[in-house]
């Protein structure tokens, strides 16, 4: 900070001695022929002299200050040498020339454009976008034991995501707990390398089926699934620092993606023991449109990896999720159907032997309103680490949104689990969100 | 015999010069066509959304995905209203040529008419407000001549040896749309200062090119649903100004403003507000000719003034 004002400081009156310098030397030029006889003239022609600088300079000051602001514009207008496109000369009505604000610099404009923002503007255009978003939950119900408090701000989830140069851009999630700050996600993103490579490096959560890559606040329901839960590591899944390489499989019929990840081995439900025991987990994803209003989503998951409970024990998960779509285009906003399911097997190896566990859960969500959503999920799950116990659940949900920016929801959930145990609950949940527009889940 | 043969052939392969045709995504069936009047047969053009869709909502599916990473260009309409759905498909595009700010990324919007750019401080609470001014700037013809003229020029650079190609076929395009400019303007000349309703703000820049005031929304706040009170106060409002026509974007409900029509004796009008929002509009130019010859039904049928 110290070094920067330094450095400003000096850039200022390095600016500053360039525009005193010239006058001063134009004034030298001028000054000399002083071969007049009387001091009168002589004052008179030094009064005209300054009159003449004075008015010099000051079209100079006003020259320099226009092309500051033209820079500023420039670099308020775009950043990235976009092309200058010729202004249009079919129609040169006046364009407006109110104030745009600093996100329009993002869009690649050519130099021609009017004089947009100020100063003040050009300050911030690098900021990255922000926001935040709130998930409040609160619970009500008897159940034995582990299930959500009564009333919890369960997570504040802060957005930090911008371009960081031609090649790359960056996205942070940081999450504020009820008492614990933590990194969700920082990753940086090459989505144009050579060989139709999309590279992610950093911390992020993993590609294995549908609902581990989710943040808790695109999900349709309050509560992850019990296999989830019990299987995938939960909350946090397999979310650990990593790298992530997907490429698109070209071929006539579908859309097919095929996703790569090596993780340090660090999670949820990878321990690794030495520095050399990664974690992998693989995804391939197959879409098809069936009409405009329907469409068919198939993936394919495995993960791989050491769990830590001795030196040489390993966990492998397989999984497959399928989810039809129907959204009809001239009622997008009103109405909409999603049908998923998911099931996962894990096998994990303990000093005993291997323990096998299988578990999914289907859900049924339909859109009854513009602001009206109606869900259905049946959880079945076996436990990683217990062997012959199985959970079993369901769920009724409905959300409300009162914009695109806020959702109030509601989830009874009935649950078996395989000590015998039921629990009748009631889920309630507020999410708002602040600042940025983030992209709609898909 | 052989050797002439083999010339022949030559020359027929060489004859024509054979190029790859431009391929072009846009965001919007208007955008699409603008593309197809300016790039002619040395363009492939696809949009993502279509004409009966709300454009502020379209589905981020994998299959644009595909499409976006062949794509040589792509033009968007840009002042944020693709922002909820176009950057995760640019992204996943892994296409570098239409990254936001690479020379294949044309925003539609830098070189227009842009109305309702919000001054002083804004908020959500005035819903869901365009920061960057109402991005449905596509309906004043002369944003569309606008549009067609930056695409023109952009197909040029990109294609340089069919730029007195794309240059003829713009001054075509723009000789078509100043005759139908004269005749749009001859009808509506005699209904300046009409007062009309619509349901989402996506009329300024129609309204202010043929002389239509605009005097209130169902929509509350912009992307908010109707509420009965606003309902309510645009009823009395609409009684008091002896308003006579209500215009609806064929992707919205119709309950409300139907109940308005009854109540006020308005007619809803469903107007589309883009190419292929009906099956007969198929162009720019038709777009127009089809919305007015709408409106100035209704206005015959209803006496508005």
């Amino acid at each position: 900070m110290r070094r920067w004002t330094r450095v400003v400081t000096a850039f200022v009156l390095a600016g500053s001695g360039l525009v005193v310098v010239p006058p001063r030397s134009s004034c030298a030029a001028q000054s000399p022929p002083a071969a007049t006889p009387a001091a009168g003239e002589e004052a008179a022609q030094l009064r005209h002299e300054l009159e003449a600088l004075r008015q010099e300079y000051g079209a100079r000051m006003a020259a320099i200050e226009s092309r500051i602001a033209a820079l500023e514009a420039g670099r308020s207008a775009e950043a990235a040498p976009a092309p200058a496109a010729p202004a249009p000369t079919a129609a040169p009505a006046p364009l407006t020339t109110a104030a745009v604000p600093p996100g329009a610099a993002t869009e690649g404009g050519p130099s021609s454009l009017p004089v947009y923002g100020g100063g003040a503007a050009a300050s911030k255009v690098f900021n990255p976008d922000m926001a935040v978003i709130g998930d409040f939950i609160g619970a009500v119900g008897k159940t034995p034991g582990g299930g959500e408090p009564s009333l919890e701000m369960h997570e504040s989830e802060l957005s930090f995501q911008a371009v960081v140069d031609p090649y790359a851009r960056a996205d942070f999630f940081v999450t504020v707990g009820p008492d614990q700050v933590g990194l969700e996600e920082g990753y940086i993103t090459f989505p144009t390398l050579p060989g139709g490579f999309l590279m992610k490096v950093g911390k992020m959560r993993d590609a294995f089926g549908k609902v581990d890559a989710q943040h808790n606040h695109v999900l349709p329901y309050i509560d992850r699934p019990l296999v989830s839960k019990n299987l995938l590591g939960g909350e946090d899944a397999l979310a650990d620092a990593g790298i992530s390489v997907a490429r698109l499989i070209p071929n006539p019929w579908l859309f097919l993606e095929a996703t790569g990840q090596v993780y340090r081995g660090e999670s949820e439900v990878f321990k690794a023991p030495t520095r050399g025991d990664l974690a992998y987990v693989g995804h391939l994803r197959a879409y098809q449109d069936l009409t405009e209003s329907t469409n068919l989503d198939l993936g394919g998951s495995i993960a791989y990896g050491h769990n830590g409970v001795t030196a040489d024990t390993t966990t492998r998960l397989l999984g497959i999720d399928a989810t039809l779509r129907w959204r009809p285009l001239r009622r997008s906003i009103y109405t909409h159907l999603v049908a998923r399911g998911e099931v996962a097997w894990s096998r994990r190896e303990e000093p005993a032997g291997p323990l096998s566990a299988v578990g999914g859960y289907g859900y049924l969500e339909y859109q009854f309103g513009r602001r009206w959503f109606a869900g259905v999920r049946y959880d079945n799950s076996e436990r990683a680490d217990v062997p012959g116990l199985r959970d079993t659940g369901g769920s009724l949900i409905l959300t409300y949104w009162p914009s695109e920016f806020s959702q109030v929801r509601g989830q009874y959930r009935h649950t078996y689990f395989g000590e015998g145990h039921k629990a009748d609950e009631f889920l309630f949940q507020f999410i708002y969100a602040i600042g940025a527009h983030g992209a709609h889940p898909f | 015999m052989r050797v002439p043969a083999i010339a022949a052939l030559a020359l027929l392969a060489a004859g024509p010069p054979v190029r790859a045709a431009v391929n072009v995504m846009t965001a919007t069936e208007d955008l699409a066509d603008l593309t197809r009047q300016v790039g002619g047969d040395r363009v492939k053009v696809e949009s993502i959304a279509r004409g009966y869709q709300d454009p502020h909502f379209v589905e981020a599916k994998p299959s644009f995905i595909l499409k976006l990473a062949k794509a040589d260009l792509l033009v968007v309409v840009g002042r944020e209203l693709e922002i909820g759905w176009l950057p995760p498909l640019i992204q996943q595009s892994r296409n570098a040529k239409v990254q936001v700010g690479a020379d294949g990324y044309l925003d539609a919007s830098l070189t227009v008419k842009i109305l309702e750019i919000p001054t002083g401080q804004i908020t959500r609470a005035m819903g869901d407000v365009h920061p960057l001014g109402n991005p449905h700037y596509w309906l004043d013809p002369d944003n569309g001549r606008r549009i067609a003229k930056a695409i023109a020029d952009k197909l040029a650079r990109m294609a340089p040896a069919d730029a007195p190609y794309f240059a003829s076929r713009y001054a075509d395009f723009d000789r078509r749309l100043g005759e139908a400019e004269k005749r749009w303007d001859a009808l509506m000349a005699p209904y300046k200062g009409l007062k009309i309703v619509t349901y989402h703000r996506s009329w300024p820049n129609f309204a202010d090119r043929f002389g239509l005031d605009v005097i209130g929304y169902v929509e509350p706040r912009p992307g908010i649903p109707p509420s009965p009170g606003h309902t309510i106060e645009l009823i009395a409002e609409m009684k008091r100004q002896n308003v006579k026509i209500l215009l609806v974007e064929p992707y919205f409900d119709l309950k409300t403003p139907q109940s308005i029509g009854r109540e006020t004796g308005a007619k809803v009008l469903v107007m589309p507000p883009s190419v292929g929002g009906e099956k007969e509009i198929t162009d720019y130019i038709q777009l127009f000719d089809y919305d007015l010859g709408l409106l100035v039904a209704a206005i015959k049928e209803t006496g508005a003034k």
